[in-house]
């Protein structure tokens, strides 16, 4: 069994970030892992910034990831990898959906969305890979697929086999949106090749 | 069968297996789940009551009547629920009883962050508490066992990230237990003081048992590492101490925290060198631990506020601090808002430009106090927007009925608004109040009520009247407004305000995220016709925002509700329908 990680995925309530949790937990637990998936429900969902811990090894104790203990963080949106990128270790890698989802003080004019994220985070002297996964959810065929977009990113940086990926995604989506899903997962996929 | 479960639906999943017939709760985060996944058990008779008082009395006279019985409830929910949980303790139990109760430390969906351990010590019942997933399987059995074996009700203690949590458990099979049979026993149910004061001696025999069997019960458990360091701990905080720790240190790892050990505890103490108790929130291992004479370090090096983590466990005692990157700038904030479409913020836009006092109340709507809308005075507890605004009223006189009104949803109003009205209404009171029936209990993520017309599983059943109801109580200005339409809902608010008697104004439209609900297309703002004077924003809808200093809609989040459109003075937003 190759060593566990620490897996951080954060976003905007309403991306769907708990499916893309749930796929996750499905495959590791597939692969013979102990599987930790921490969530987040109630008022925070509501549009808010929201966080899902998944941590797999050996042996998992504690259900979250701290500052400096995530190998990888997922974002879904732009600003929310700038928000929890000091739960990266040293040495970890960030994926992130290029899309902007204004917070409400940017909305009500109280604060600016602030320019040049990406290269900040890079000046970091961080691993980052930013794709369109609006875009390729789009492509895919809707909008709503950006998360299995981006488990699809996810899955190049990380050592299972592509049908046990696609497998996950089967036991976790309504039937009628497989396809879909599978599709959006292989647009992922392709875009995860830095 | 192995399967990642939720905590709480690996607490569903123990109460099934365990061979329980009834469960009844009321809705409240991180406990919510338990009870909807329990329905999905055909073998379990599951409800939502209306609220916690009523689930935990429901659940009390199902054990009564000899099934293994449950409710869940979160932590404030123990609060109104408090009442049987007392006097359960002096009756005890027929077949068995679990008192649900999930605790919230970080608040992360709470109004406090009250430590429900206290509540086991005050109603002298025993109170176990999981660590992870198959604990909260094992642990209900193991209560049930408790509770048949000690007549006692006893608490199960969650908390947000163990109710919250996936981990693995090998599922089991269900034990099918037949009903008990049910013998008249006024002394043991009738608690007058005749025989109160008879079970009162029962309760303290009781828990003297327990206290014994504290001391050799599994679910309390030595593990030996480094004998340097002891840690007395329980629940999540275990997993912590064990992640940051791990055979650096010997743990107690307590599954009964109430009554806690004394030989136990002492033993383990001789044994190592520097004794610690890590628990989040109050002080209650620590402080048993030094009655019983035990040296422990506690809350001078762990804090009463918020939750623990393995960062605070290694920074506590081995002065470690994580290696980070941070971002070099400060960032927006993004605290949760009404989504796109909801239609409680016609309400509380209207009620913003009254510029009246709003008497607020538990539900998604309390995130009207936020900016922009900042329409929000007071927000207590669930019910008391009613209620408060009737003292309110009557501290200040008649005058302030109009300008200051309540607000509280269709769930909060059936849990414990109803009251508040009819207090209003006995004491001549003249209070004004909007009921915003959404058509759902929304905040814990969509729980039927009884104002819904269906059950927890979807059947269809009897649905209040909420304005006969009002009716009945002694309210006689009762309105209905739609507040997806901006203007009939302003006119409404300042009707409701200006009227001499106690009123309630309905405000009735269901919550967006319904999959029964159906939403327009997208609309748009032409740019040309877009002045920039950002008045759409002042409703505070995500999908609005400024780009190149015009206004645009986010298409993606638009559920074409046209709120925004009523706000544009020139005809900007959706020019094509007009």
């Amino acid at each position: 069994m190759n060593q566990g990680k620490n897996i951080m995925i954060v976003g905007v309530g309403g991306q769907g970030t708990l499916l893309a949790s749930r796929v996750m937990g499905n495959v590791l637990m597939a692969q013979g892992y102990d599987v930790k998936v921490s969530e987040v429900h109630g008022m925070s969902q509501r549009g808010g910034s929201v966080v899902t811990y998944v941590k797999y090894g050996e042996k998992v104790y504690s259900p979250t990831i701290e500052q400096g203990e995530a190998d990888i963080i997922l974002s879904f949106e732009t600003l929310e990898a700038a928000r929890w990128l000091s739960y990266l270790k040293k040495g970890g890698t960030i994926l992130v959906n290029d899309q902007q989802i204004d917070p409400m003080p940017v909305i009500t004019g109280a604060m600016e969305y602030p320019a040049g994220i990406l290269d900040t985070i890079r000046e970091q002297g961080v691993r980052l890979l930013a794709v369109d996964a609006l875009g390729l959810a789009m492509e895919a065929g809707n909008s709503k697929a950006v998360n299995v977009v981006l488990i699809g990113v996810l899955s190049k940086h990380m050592d299972i086999p592509e049908q046990d990926w696609e497998d996950a995604i089967r036991a976790c989506v309504p039937e009628k949106f497989v396809e879909l899903n599978l599709k959006a997962f292989a647009l992922g996929r392709r875009a995860g090749d830095e | 069968m192995k399967k990642l479960l939720l905590g709480n639906e690996a607490v569903a999943r123990g109460l099934y297996e365990s061979g329980c017939r009834l469960v009844s709760s009321y809705p409240g985060t991180p406990s919510t789940e338990i009870t909807e996944y329990a329905s999905k058990y055909d073998e379990l008779y599951c409800e939502w009551a209306p609220n916690e008082k009523v689930a935990c009395e429901v659940a009390i006279g199902s054990c009564i009547g000899g099934a293994r019985s449950f409710t869940a409830m979160k932590h404030v929910g123990l609060n109104v629920a408090a009442d049987p949980l007392f006097t359960s303790s002096y009756t005890g139990v027929n077949a068995g009883l679990i008192i649900g109760v999930a605790d919230d430390p970080g608040m992360h969906s709470s109004q406090n962050e009250q430590d429900s351990r206290h509540y086991a010590i005050a109603a002298k019942l025993p109170m176990v508490e999981p660590s992870d997933s198959t604990e909260c399987r094992d642990f209900v059995k193991a209560a049930y066992e408790i509770s048949e074996r000690f007549d006692t009700p006893v608490l199960f203690r969650l908390s947000t990230r163990v109710s919250h949590s996936q981990s693995i458990v090998e599922l089991g099979e269900r034990e099918d237990l037949p009903l008990k049979e049910y013998k008249k026993d006024p002394s043991k149910f009738v608690m007058m003081p005749a025989m109160a004061k008879k079970r009162h001696v029962v309760v303290e025999e009781r828990q003297a048992a327990l206290a014994q069997w504290a001391e050799e019960t599994p679910l309390n458990q030595v593990m030996m590492g480094d004998k340097k360091v002891g840690v007395i701990t329980s629940g999540v905080s275990y997993q912590y101490a064990r992640e940051a720790l791990g055979d650096n240190a010997s743990y107690l790892k307590l599954g009964l925290i109430n009554p806690l050990p004394v030989k136990l505890i002492q033993d383990f103490a001789a044994k190592v060198d520097e004794l610690f108790v890590i628990e989040e929130l109050d002080d209650i291992i620590e402080t048993h631990c030094k009655k019983i004479g035990v040296k422990v370090t506690g809350k001078e090096k762990f804090s009463r506020i918020g939750e623990i983590s393995q960062n605070i466990v290694r920074k506590a005692m081995l002065g470690e601090a994580p290696e980070a990157v941070s971002y070099p700038a400060q960032l927006p904030v993004r605290p949760p808002v009404m989504c796109a479409g909801c239609p409680h913020r016609g309400m509380f836009y209207a009620l913003k430009q009254e510029n009246c006092m709003v008497s607020g109340d538990i539900g998604c709507y309390t995130l009207g106090a936020a900016a922009p809308l900042s329409a929000m005075d007071t927000t207590v507890c669930m019910g008391a927007s009613i209620s408060g605004l009737h003292g309110f009223n009557k501290a200040r006189g008649e005058e302030s009925t109009h300008h200051s009104v309540a607000v509280i949803g269709d769930s909060t109003f059936i849990h414990s608004g109803i009251t508040g009205l009819i207090d209003i209404a006995y004491n001549q009171g003249k209070s004004k109040v909007v009921i915003l029936d959404n058509s759902i209990t929304g905040m814990t993520g969509h729980q039927q009520n009884p104002t819904t017309g269906y059950t927890i599983k979807g059947d269809p059943t009897a649905a209040i009247n909420l304005e006969k109801l009002c009716e009945s109580v002694g309210f006689h200005n009762i309105h209905v407004v739609d507040p997806y339409d901006l203007k009939a809902t302003r006119q409404a608010v300042k009707e409701l305000l200006a009227a001499d008697e106690p009123s309630v104004l309905v405000s009735r439209r269901p919550c967006a995220l319904l999959k029964y609900v159906k939403h327009n297309p997208p609309i748009q703002i032409s740019k040309d016709k877009c002045r920039s004077c950002k008045a759409c924003l002042k409703i505070g809808c995500p999908a609005i925002s400024m780009k190149d200093g015009k206004a645009v809609i986010d298409e993606t989040l638009c559920v074409g509700c046209n709120l925004c459109k009523g706000l544009c003075a020139f005809g900007a937003i959706d020019p094509d329908n007009e």
